[in-house]
């Protein structure tokens, strides 16, 4: 019997949700699978037949090779696994190949590096120190930031490999070397960690580089550390060297970059993310509407492609400016500006560093110029972090990841997988509001009258673009309205939650500085 | 720990695992003429939806009973009849009259498994709910602890969603399970209509009926034959008899009608056992060839004989003794397959019930192979077992108390003083049954049978099975005989 029994008195909590969750995703392997599927079939096929200077040229497929090349390099290590399963797959001009060993194979490669995902998490929970420590398990602390990272909405239904490289990188917050030195592993395998880069960098330097700091906070600027500089900047450097090496060395370094930073798309996705553009657009297309029928426009001047046919392309905007990649930079650096102020000015370490990074992920994905919807993740998940400690941050984390999941939806169509994402959701978003809610049960209520409104909301437009919409006369002349009205709706409720996070951060920077005084 | 919140996420998990099991395929998909008994199920909602109720049961024209003819009582027919609207108002080609033979699309795949979704989610699981908060002297913890568990049993879950076979199992154990929970909470004339439903939905609630009688009847000779006990029998038997009026109303008309329903209900034409079914019979046949020795009349009459025989102690005990926790015990000792009712004793014999339940999925791992649910099964089977460690203590060292066996042990000892190793016996058989099991399935999966055996492995897996079940039966009827009178401060409802 001893050797049965796995540690004396039965399974621990944290085993049992690691391995709940992955034999959840274990049997969600028939579900559909989206283009990311045939993305990275390519990637395999690619990396395993082709010498390396052709990896970035290769253009049989719709879908280049448009990471950085350490996570080339991954997809090689993994193509060598995946002729095991199925040869066919590796076949560059086998365009949307799929049998169902492929599919094993895809979704095996996820749930296996997912169990560095599961060591991360593992990791960040003993950083949490529950002040108010109950006794029942369901409380701590711990335990719900091991539900909410773990069975995480939006990395269930979202074949992200290697978001467990991000988990690892937040558990290194206290390790600065190591944490740099994963940060540009990091940018190395997926170059939408850009995005949160300047909250990192200010965050090493002004913590790290500046050895101590003068007792109100304030910057010492005797103690800065030319060796610390210098060994981080020898660590990014290294590592971008190994990276970016060979292609340097084949001076294809401008067609890399061209490829990792594709300005030739349009300003949104065929699904427009639910950022400040996706309002913008909202509003001009609105504009334009109004301005045609009150005839102050002239329709033969507007432009021809619509932005709501729903390709990928590029097109102007009918009433408002059109945007340009330089204006998205803009607005972003702008956006990003105010938190990396407060990082500087008053760090306060740990926390302030995770609410500067989720801000600069936030105001990027806000702003950005092609965002991808999966991007919301990248400021979810240290959220997560941030909500079991303040009932502030709790609420907000509600907002937003509410909200940020429900925008997912659209990404999975089909109607066998409608029960599941619907059944997924409710799940997570009943677990969630109602232990951060007894978690904080002795301050003020999470949620004012305008935000449960706002959150109930969204059981009514799910059933109207879902099920109601399609009985509709609207579905044939009007395709589009229910991805517009998602977008809308959910860009809202991420400006929203932004704007709040914002605020208290401000005013946190604020309030000491005043003190100080 | 706030009950509500945990019980709808508990509901939500069963209802994903559910859904997500019925992603795979079904049986008989794509395999012409017969297909199987997902096409039973579609053409019963054709025959009830464009044939009057008269020629349901009988053999015309356009209705060839041959042809997965109806062989389920009434309430069954009606909720094919419910669904068929549902169909027509969808897309009619499904069910239209003979030229929907066989058809297959991804929609009504579609369509089917959420028949089946909805009606688990209308009967069995309001049930299980229901049952796990009425659980007494228990933390609310463990009250939902045990509706998951229960919620996971993979049995049911692949039976009704994957393998499609007799699907809507769910309802009638539904059915049941509001009946038993009405009978041990002392709501007897809604329990006994509750299980009246359940038996005009599905003939084999049969096996139950007799504990459900023998309990019933306990109860009236308790409360005394003269006075109150009487009124209570009067009361049963005409909710009884009503229930069963008000579903065979329909054929009432005419005797024909409800013999031929019947005859379609009980076909003694069939043999002993189909498909290498996991019960004594199929093992026995191994020896000897009970087939071709005896006549299809004689094995009936056997088998029935057997049942009953194998009920006759537990329910002698329940008669004179009625009590809800005999009563629950009663109905385990009952071998079949979906025997659902063993959940219900998961948090006071976690580690018995827990084996239990395994040994009872493993049983039809042929039938799931053929199905091509390997995955499935072993993910299931994998999240029950998870759920179970994690809430039960099932992997300790067990004690007699919590066996239930404290009681035997210590009248055997009164005769056998060094009778002291019983939960050690019990822990060796447990690992035996766990790694032949194991064993057995990594055999099927990889290894082919030789030429001369074609069967070798379900013939042995229906064997490994029945020899657990006679083990769990005499054990039970241990616990139900030796059950104390005397106030234990065991878990019972009341």
């Amino acid at each position: 019997m001893a050797a049965l029994g796995v540690a004396a008195a039965g399974l621990s909590w944290f085993s049992a949700l690691a391995i709940g969750v992955t034999l959840l995703k274990c049997l969600l392997i028939p579900t559909y699978h989206s283009t990311d599927f045939e993305v990275h079939r390519n990637w395999l096929a690619i990396t395993h037949t082709l010498p390396i200077s052709q990896w970035y040229y290769e253009a049989t497929s719709e879908w280049t090779l448009d990471y950085p090349p350490f996570f080339a390099w991954f997809e090689y290590v993994l193509s060598h696994a995946a002729k095991y399963f199925d040869q066919e797959m590796l076949n560059v001009h086998n365009l949307n190949y799929s049998s169902p060993r492929t599919l094993l194979f895809q979704r095996l490669s996820v749930i296996f590096t997912d169990a560095l995902f599961v060591y991360a998490v593992h990791e960040c929970c003993k950083c949490i120190d529950g002040k108010k420590t109950s006794k029942e398990l369901t409380e701590k602390p711990k335990f719900i930031l091991s539900v909410l990272l773990l069975w995480n909405f939006g990395l269930l239904i979202v074949d992200r490999i290697l978001d467990i490289l991000y988990a690892v990188f937040l558990l290194t917050l206290k390790r600065h070397m190591e944490g740099a030195f994963l940060f540009a592993v990091l940018l190395h395998f997926k170059h939408i960690y850009l995005y949160v880069a300047p909250a990192y960098g200010i965050y090493l330097l002004r913590s790290y580089c500046f050895t101590a700091s003068k007792p109100d906070g304030a910057v010492r600027w005797s103690s800065f550390s030319l060796v610390r500089v210098i060994s981080l900047g020898l660590i990014v450097v290294l590592v971008s060297a190994l990276s970016l090496g060979p292609f340097i060395a084949l001076n294809q370094l401008p067609q890399v970059l061209s490829r990792l930073f594709p300005f030739k798309r349009g300003l949104c996705h065929a699904y427009w993310a639910p950022n400040f553009w996706a309002l913008y657009n909202a509003v001009d297309k609105v504009l334009s509407v109004v301005g045609l029928e009150l005839k102050l426009l002239d329709p033969n001047q507007l432009p021809r492609a619509s932005m709501t046919s729903g390709l990928v392309q590029q097109f102007q905007h009918a009433v408002l400016p059109s945007v340009t990649p330089l204006a998205t930079l803009f607005c972003t650096l702008v956006a990003i500006l105010p938190s990396v102020f407060c990082l500087w000015f008053k760090p306060q370490g740990p926390r302030g560093f995770l609410r500067c990074l989720v801000l600069c992920a936030l105001s990027s994905f806000m702003f950005g110029w092609h965002v991808h919807e999966k991007a919301i993740l990248l400021a979810i998940l240290p959220m997560s972090l941030l909500s079991v400690e303040k009932a502030g941050d709790a609420s907000i984390f509600l907002i937003l990841t509410t909200t940020g999941h429900y925008s997912l939806f659209p990404l999975l169509f089909t109607a066998p997988e409608l029960p599941i994402k619907i059944l997924l959701m409710l799940l997570f978003t009943i677990y969630s509001i109602s232990s951060l809610k007894t978690l904080f049960r002795k301050e003020k209520p999470l949620f004012n009258w305008m935000e449960t409104f706002y959150l109930l909301g969204l059981g009514p437009l799910e059933v109207c673009c879902e099920f109601i919409f399609p009985l509709t006369s609207w579905k044939v002349k009007f395709p589009f309205l229910p991805l517009l009205l998602t977008s809308v709706y959910c860009a809202l409720g991420i400006a929203y939650a932004w704007l709040r996070l914002y605020v208290s951060v401000v005013t946190g920077c604020l309030v000491s500085k005043t003190k100080k005084q | 720990m706030e009950k509500w919140p945990w019980m709808t996420i508990v509901v939500l998990i069963g209802l994903t695992a559910r859904w997500t099991v019925s992603l795979n395929s079904y049986s008989g998909i794509g395999k012409p003429p017969m297909f199987g008994d997902y096409e039973a199920q579609r053409h019963w909602q054709e025959i009830t939806f464009n044939l009057p109720v008269k020629q349901w049961y009988f053999n015309s024209s356009d209705n060839n009973l041959q042809y997965w003819g109806l062989d389920y009582p009434p309430l069954t027919a009606y909720h094919s009849l419910l669904c068929a609207y549902v169909a027509e108002f969808i897309n009619p080609d499904w069910i239209a009259l003979h030229t929907s033979r066989g058809y297959e699309s991804q929609a009504h795949k579609l369509f089917m498994r959420a028949t089946v979704l909805i009606a688990d989610l209308l009967t069995y699981i309001p049930a299980v709910v229901l049952y796990c908060c009425c659980l007494k002297e228990i933390s609310t913890k463990k009250k939902i602890a045990n509706a998951l568990c229960i919620l996971l049993y993979p049995g049911l879950i692949l039976i009704d969603y994957g393998h499609f076979h007799n699907i809507y199992n769910s309802v009638s154990l539904g059915f049941a399970l509001w009946g038993i929970l009405g009978v041990s909470c002392d709501w007897d004339l809604l329990g006994s209509l509750a299980f009246c439903l359940a038996l005009n939905y599905k003939q084999m609630e049969l096996y139950h009926s007799l504990p459900f009688f023998c309990f019933l009847l306990g109860k009236c000779l308790k409360k005394g034959l003269k006075g109150k006990g009487f009124g209570l029998l009067l009361k049963l038997a005409c909710t009884v008899l009503a229930s069963f009026l008000l579903c065979w109303l329909p054929f009432l008309t005419e005797g024909e009608q409800v013999w031929q329903v019947l005859r379609r209900l009980f076909p003694v034409d069939r043999g002993l056992f189909e498909d290498k079914v996991a019960n004594i019979w199929c093992s026995v046949n191994i020896f000897l060839k009970i087939k071709d020795i005896l006549s299809h009349h004689i094995q009936v009459a056997i088998s029935f004989c057997f049942t009953f025989l194998s009920l006759l102690p537990a329910c002698i005990k329940l008669t004179l003794q009625p009590s809800p926790k005999g009563f629950r015990y009663t109905l385990l000792t009952l071998k079949i397959i979906l025997n659902v009712p063993v959940c219900l004793v998961l948090n006071e014999i976690p580690f018995m019930s827990t084996w239990f339940l395994l040994v009872s999925t493993f049983s039809m791992l042929p039938l799931l192979l053929k199905d091509g649910l390997l995955m499935p099964s072993v993910v299931t089977v994998m999240s029950f077992f998870t759920a179970c460690a994690t809430f039960f203590p099932i992997l300790e060292k067990i004690s007699e108390e919590e066996l239930q066996l404290k009681s035997f042990s210590i009248s055997v000892r009164k005769y056998l003083p060094w009778f002291t190793f019983l939960p050690r016996i019990i822990q060796y058989l447990y690992l035996s049954s766990v790694v032949s099991m194991v064993l057995l399935t990594l055999m099927t999966v990889t290894l082919d049978p030789p030429k001369k055996l074609p069967d070798l492995f379900p013939v042995l897996v229906c064997f490994v099975s029945c020899m657990n079940f006679l083990f769990f039966w005499v054990y039970f009827n241990i616990i139900i005989i030796w059950d104390s009178k005397i106030g234990r401060n065991g878990k019972k409802i009341n």
